[in-house]
């Protein structure tokens, strides 16, 4: 369960968005610049919102009324980057692993490595390193990778951008396989409208700022 | 007149502890001032950068004011250690370390402003605190230009001449480095020495510079080859 309401002052206008989402997932639509990766970034943690308030599963992550603001590292969400950010002298096994929560630090979760290749048809791979694969590859590492630290909450940036038309339609289909299977809330960035209505259950179009709501479907309502 | 061995073997001991002092200082000075914005960061810079521009002369002269006898850091070493800086192989290696510590501290520094920012925030969002990206992401992907600087460095400790001369002197057989012999075995006529150690500090220059370039190419060819 996420809920955010937030301002954020950027060069040219000022950003802001509230959205609430309990489960599927969440398409953040717009033209480049209108503000949706500041918008993931500040989810993250790896931006402040100028003000507002950011709750993740009934725990605020930032708020700026009570000045928290909880460190990346302990906000437990996946973050798949726009050119994936996949660690360049790992191999895929490594950049998978590099987030492994510790033992004993998730209750009732015995996620392996093994597990999460499978899952995304990557086991193959496994001692490729990230310039020995394709950029479809890539991208199931990067969401391999997200998705082996467990995280409450997964962030897509633009995640399908780069690729070719067949690799885009089966990733857009796994995408929404993974959301039913893994149970938790994906916000998806994208400024293809056509992918935003495919996958989203609820849509958001920004333009300079200002949010207008296209859809709103929430799987848990 | 004898050939003596004895310059080559002091020059590669000042450049190896020059180096092993530089290697230490420069990584996490050159971290900081990559990394962090901070009041007088400008100044700072230019401080540490200055002994490339600065004659060795003005270089040696400052070093003897600081660990002269009567010199702040001079008079603690007496007193703590007592032993002294000046006129000793300790005061080569200082000499040393100071002039090659830009050349290292620059090329970490760009090394460590090239690294993907990207890489470093994914590594945030993966859970990784500031030393584990630092250790496992920032440095082994600045490790091309860490080496560079290393070997850079060295060269330079080794050529080191005018501010050596200054703080340590010409004791031969205690702190006549290769390019101190060479300048007083020419200026007392012996020829043979003075060639002898000049082909030598010629042909490991060249070698130096050679390779890093031929290593240049190779790891821009593979960097070329990866687009990650």
């Amino acid at each position: 369960m996420l809920k955010a309401f937030f301002q954020k002052k950027l060069p040219t206008f000022e950003l802001e968005i509230e959205f609430s989402l309990n489960n599927g997932i969440l398409a953040l639509v717009g033209p480049s610049g209108a503000g949706k990766t500041t918008i993931l970034q500040c989810v993250a943690g790896l931006q402040a919102p100028s003000s507002g308030e950011i709750n993740i599963n009934d725990k605020i992550v930032f708020s700026s009324e009570q000045g928290v603001n909880i460190p990346i590292r302990k906000r437990r969400i996946g973050y798949v980057f726009q050119d994936y950010a996949l660690f360049p002298h790992m191999t895929v096994e490594k950049n998978v692993m590099y987030g492994k929560p510790q033992k004993g630090s998730i209750p009732n979760k015995v996620l392996t490595v093994s597990n999460v290749l499978e899952m995304l048809k990557i086991e193959h791979l496994r001692n490729r390193y990230p310039n020995q694969i394709s950029g479809g590859e890539k991208q199931r590492v990067a969401l391999a990778r997200a998705l082996m630290t467990e995280p409450e909450l997964l962030l897509l940036d633009e995640p399908l951008s780069a690729l070719d038309q067949d690799t885009r339609s089966t990733l857009q289909q796994e995408l929404l396989k993974l959301q039913v299977q893994w149970q938790i809330p994906f916000i998806l960035v994208t400024h293809d409208l056509q992918e935003a209505e495919m996958l989203g259950d609820q849509i958001i179009k920004l333009d300079h700022g200002k949010q207008e709501e296209l859809r709103k479907f929430d799987k848990a309502q | 007149m004898e050939f003596s061995y004895v310059p080559i073997v002091l020059s590669l001991k000042v450049a190896f502890a020059a180096v092993i002092i530089v290697t230490c200082t420069s990584i996490p000075i050159a971290a900081l001032m990559a990394k962090r914005e901070f009041f007088g960061k400008d100044v700072v810079e230019s401080v540490i950068t200055l002994p490339l521009v600065l004659p060795p002369s003005v270089i040696g002269f400052m070093l003897l004011y600081v660990f002269g006898k009567n010199g702040p850091l001079g008079k603690l070493f007496e007193q703590w250690f007592h032993t002294r800086i000046v006129f000793t192989l300790a005061g080569a290696v200082i000499a040393a370390a100071v002039v090659a510590f830009p050349l290292m501290y620059q090329s970490v520094k760009v090394a460590i402003e090239n690294v993907d920012q990207n890489l470093e925030k994914a590594a945030r969002t993966l859970g990784a605190g500031e030393l584990k990206v630092f250790f496992t992401i920032t440095l082994p992907l600045a490790l091309n230009g860490i080496v560079a600087g290393l070997v850079l460095a060295f060269a330079r400790s080794l050529g080191e001449f005018g501010a050596t001369l200054m703080i340590a002197g010409n004791i031969p057989g205690k702190t006549q480095t290769m390019p101190i012999a060479i300048y007083f075995a020419n200026e007392a006529g012996d020829t043979g020495q003075a060639s002898v150690l000049v082909i030598i500090m010629t042909i490991f220059s060249f070698l130096v510079i050679y390779g890093l370039n031929r290593w240049g190419k190779g790891s821009r060819r593979d960097s070329r080859g990866g687009g990650a």
